[in-house]
Parts: structure tokens; C-alpha cells; sequence
């Protein structure tokens, strides 16, 4: 048994920072370290911070078959979301005013949409299957000949569904349509190729992959060139893109760590995987248990579970050794279920029942076994406390009933 | 979200989880919420000679401050007369359990339930 409780099987929420990135980041921070700003161009402290940054650079490339000039630091996928969709919007807003997004998006693509649509923009936004994955053909007619960009997530942070970027990006370039892509979930779970891919913009997070919070990256095609409309005014740093000086210990921190996951992953995606489906082995013979998302189609992370007929945060409360997620919002003042799980069409039971398990780089064998074991007997516990639990088990139809909806 | 020491005391020895068959002509039903809001509570009443509550239980599906508002209310319901139940105000529940405004619907559906038992009761009676 793991000697850390609550065990942390939240990583599509966050990593702990990998040790080797931690500790190479504290040596760009003092006075003994490389200090420098980076954009000094008369010392060579500002030199030095210059060269690790351009290592970082040529380190987060790298792991997603970019050229080190098509990356402009940001200060995280949220910055990247923005600046790469307002961007787009603003400078070509002359060609067109139409976007085509998805319901599944993170809430930095789809505010960001909204914030266009109160500008005049107008957007689509698609739904997906009832896997989590888009229809390329609803895609395709969403398109029109005012579309400027298609802005789709590769892996949702969820239900852990990876879309084909590959497939939309052939249907995009066809067209001569931008196409975004929000890869915060993606770094280290999938092997992305940019060289081959046809993405013009791709926005990046380090602290998914074991490096620090606050600072990000977006891809910013070159071949053929993708115009931007900076967000950011200022010193002109990043090619004009996203002014503001260089926050070189976060760049070098997302640079190991992109580095570290370049050298890693095939190993630890394996092992992870095993662990995941460990614990799906453990869970699916219990009654009335979904898989949210397609099962195939999945980072090897994730999993995300409706216990029918149990509501999520009861369910959490009764985890409290677990630092899981409900897909439900009810610890939000919204009390909505997710709005992902209703876009593909669960029903309110199923969206408020879910259970957002993501394994990471020092999840283990024994706290997937704790997991489980918790698990199974929390849920017993709260379908002995369920009325709707009862009624299933007399054969009672749930729809069938008039609930005095509040 | 931090719950209050009495919501988690409720939550993890809920008082009286259990069912009457609601067929008997001393108990009373009451079913309210919906799965689509995230939680369903129902209470039942069984009630003796006089019109006093002798036994109370409840199954509730929601979070913990739903869970504990209506184990709460089966305590509070037993030895009362159906009158003196229905007086029971939600605001009472909130305050005892120390629920936060955004679990302040929770005791309001307390409140709901035991209406919607002594209604069912009285009406079965009729």
C-alpha cells in the first residue's frame, strides 16, 4: 500500500514537477544561476538566458517534429488558445467571419469563441458523436466559403479521446481553412508530427507534462505562413507575437520536460496503460458501470467512469484518499453535470455519475489496487443509500417517471 | 469544498436509511428532485394512533449536504405530530448542518419531502 494519501490520480488536471526539471530550473533563477533577461543584447548575462531559451525552443520542437522558429513561448494553453484563435480572427477578419469549433472544447477555445461572437464573428459549434470523436463529414459540411479557421482539440481533458487531427487537417488545407488545434493533453500521451501533419497552429501546456504551471507555447506554422494579430503588445519579443519578457527558469522547465518526454514516453505510455486497464479490470464487472468516450480512441491515462444511479460528489466525498475528479460541476456553484457528457449524449444520471481517473509518470500498481478496493465499496455504500438505485432494481423505468424537475 | 463536521457525521452513519412499503395505509411517501438536477430524495413517515410520527427513514441520491439534510430530518421527524413535521423550516436544517448557500437547496428539499410524506399520508387516508 502506497504510504501517500490521498493518492493523486488527477494528472489531466495537473503533474507534480518531474525532479530533473525542477531542479535544472533552479539554476536560471539566482544570482549564481543564469539570471539574465534574455532579450539583453549587451552582456552576456542576457546571452546566456538567450541560449537556454533557444535550447528550450529547440527542446518543445522537438518533441512535436517543429521547427524551433515556429514556437513562441506563452505563459500556457490558455495564452496559446487565445492567441491563436482571436489572432487568426483579427487578421483576416476581411476574408471571413465564421469559425467552426466543437461542444467538447476546453473552456479557453469555447470562451474565447464566445468573446468573437460578441464581435460580430459568427461560430459553429459541432457536436460530437456519442464517443466523444467527430463525424469528418458534419465537419465538412459545417464549412463554408466565409470559414477562416477550424479550431478542434486532439485530446479532450475529460474523456481523454484523441480526434484525428491527421483527417482534419487534410479536409482544412483542401479548403485553404486555418486549422488550430488544442494539444494541452497531448505532449508525452501521443506522437505528434508536425512535419507531416497539416495544423498551421497547435497550442501547448508544460505543466501537463511534468513541468511548471504558467508558462505554454503555441505553434505557429511557417511553411505556409500563418499570420497572427498579436494580443499582447509590448517589447515585440517572439517575433512581435506575445511581447513581455522571457520567463526563462518556466521556458528551460518545459524544455526538460518536453525533453524528458521525447526520451520517456514509449516506455511510459506502456506502463501506464497496463496500470489503466489494471484498473478498468478491476471496476467493469460491477453493475450499471460506463466507460465516458471511446475506449480505443484514448490517451493511455485516462479513464472516465459513470456509476450509474450514484451522484458524483457524494461519490468523491466518499474518496476523500482519492484526488480524483468528477466530471459533474457540483462542486462548482454551478451544480450542472458536464457539459462535455451531455454533448455526447449521456443522460443527467450517467453526466452527474461520472468519475475522471488520470494515472500519470508515479502512479503505481498498489494505488491502483487501493483504487479499486475504495472504489468498489464506495459505490456499494452509496446504491444502498439510493432511491433511484431501489428503483432500477424493481424493474422501474426511470424515464417513465415525472420528476418535479428544481 | 469543506463540509461541516455534523454533514460528515450524517454523511458517514446516515440515521435511518431504509424503506416502508408504501402500500400500508400508516405511511406516507415522499419522492422529490430529479436525477437531472443531481439529486432525488425520499422520505417515508410511518404514523401511529394519534397522528404522531412513530418511524422515519429516507434513501437519498446526491451529494453529501443532500445525504445529511434528510438523515437529519428522519431524526427530527420521529415523535412529532404530522403538524408539528410539516413546521419544519429548511432554514432550520441549513443552520444545524451549517450548509453553504450553494447547499442551501438541499434543505429546502428536506423541507419538500416531509410536505410531500404527510401529504401522501393524508391523502391515502381520505
Amino acid at each position: 500500500m502506497s504510504e501517500k494519501h490521498p493518492i493523486y490520480l488527477d494528472y489531466s488536471a495537473t503533474t507534480p514537477v518531474d525532479k530533473r526539471v525542477a531542479d535544472k530550473m533552479c539554476s536560471y533563477l539566482t544570482l549564481d544561476g543564469v539570471f539574465g533577461n534574455p532579450a539583453s543584447r549587451s552582456h552576456a548575462f542576457g546571452w546566456d538566458a538567450e541560449a537556454a531559451v533557444e535550447e528550450a525552443r529547440k527542446q518543445v520542437a522537438a518533441l512535436v517534429g517543429a521547427n524551433p522558429k515556429e514556437i513562441v513561448f506563452t505563459s500556457g494553453a490558455t495564452e496559446s488558445d487565445n492567441l491563436a484563435i482571436k489572432g487568426v480572427a483579427h487578421f483576416y477578419r476581411k476574408s471571413g467571419k465564421h469559425i467552426v469549433t466543437c461542444k467538447t472544447e476546453h473552456k479557453a477555445v469555447l470562451d474565447t469563441c464566445r468573446q468573437l461572437e460578441r464581435e460580430g464573428y459568427e461560430v459553429t459549434y459541432l457536436d460530437p458523436e456519442q464517443n466523444g470523436l467527430l463525424d469528418l463529414g458534419k465537419l465538412e459540411d459545417a464549412l463554408r466559403d466565409d470559414t477562416i479557421l477550424v479550431s478542434i482539440m486532439h485530446v479532450n481533458n475529460e474523456i481523454g479521446v484523441i480526434q484525428d487531427i491527421a483527417a482534419i487537417g487534410e479536409i482544412c488545407r483542401s479548403r485553404k481553412i486555418l486549422f488550430h488545434v488544442d494539444a494541452a493533453q497531448s505532449p508525452g500521451k501521443v506522437s505528434i508530427n508536425l512535419d507531416e501533419l497539416k495544423v498551421d497552429l497547435m497550442s501547448f501546456s508544460a505543466h501537463k507534462v511534468y513541468g511548471p504551471k504558467g508558462v505554454g507555447a503555441l505553434y505557429v506554422q511557417r511553411k505556409p505562413r500563418v499570420r497572427l494579430e498579436a494580443q499582447m503588445h509590448g517589447g515585440g519579443h517572439e517575433r512581435g507575437m506575445r511581447s513581455g519578457t522571457l520567463a526563462t527558469h518556466q521556458i528551460v522547465g518545459m524544455g526538460e520536460a518536453f525533453r524528458i518526454a521525447s526520451e520517456e514516453m514509449e516506455e511510459e505510455n506502456k506502463r501506464i496503460l497496463s496500470l489503466r486497464n489494471r484498473l478498468w479490470e478491476g471496476l467493469k464487472d460491477m453493475e450499471e458501470v460506463y466507460v465516458n468516450g471511446d475506449i480505443d480512441q484514448r490517451i493511455p491515462g485516462n479513464i472516465n467512469i459513470s456509476f450509474n444511479f450514484v451522484e458524483g460528489e457524494s461519490l468523491l466525498m466518499a474518496l476523500k484518499d482519492l484526488a480524483i475528479s468528477s466530471g459533474s460541476a457540483c462542486t462548482s456553484a454551478s451544480l450542472e453535470p458536464s457539459y462535455v457528457l451531455r454533448a455526447l449524449g449521456r443522460n443527467d444520471e450517467l453526466a452527474h455519475s461520472s468519475i475522471r481517473f488520470s494515472i500519470g509518470r508515479f502512479t503505481t500498481e498498489q494505488d491502483i489496487d487501493y483504487t479499486i478496493d475504495h472504489v468498489r465499496t464506495a459505490v456499494n455504500k452509496l446504491r444502498e443509500l439510493s432511491p433511484l438505485w431501489d428503483m432500477y432494481k424493481d424493474g422501474i423505468d426511470l424515464d417513465s417517471i415525472e420528476w418535479a424537475a428544481h | 469544498m469543506a463540509y461541516s463536521e455534523k454533514v460528515l457525521d450524517h454523511y458517514e452513519n446516515p440515521r435511518n436509511v431504509g424503506s416502508f412499503s408504501k402500500d400500508e395505509i400508516n405511511v406516507g411517501t415522499g419522492m422529490v428532485g430529479a436525477p437531472a438536477c443531481g439529486d432525488v430524495m425520499r422520505l417515508q413517515i410511518k404514523v401511529g394512533d394519534g397522528g404522531v410520527i412513530e418511524d422515519a427513514v429516507f434513501k437519498t441520491y446526491g451529494c453529501g449536504s443532500a445525504i445529511a439534510s434528510s438523515s437529519l430530518l428522519t431524526e427530527w421527524v420521529k415523535g412529532k405530530t404530522l403538524d408539528e413535521a410539516r413546521a419544519i423550516k429548511n432554514t432550520e436544517i441549513a443552520e444545524e448542518l451549517a450548509l453553504p448557500p450553494v447547499k442551501i437547496h438541499c434543505s429546502v428539499l428536506a423541507e419538500d419531502a416531509i410536505n410531500a410524506a404527510v401529504e401522501d399520508y393524508m391523502q391515502k387516508r381520505s
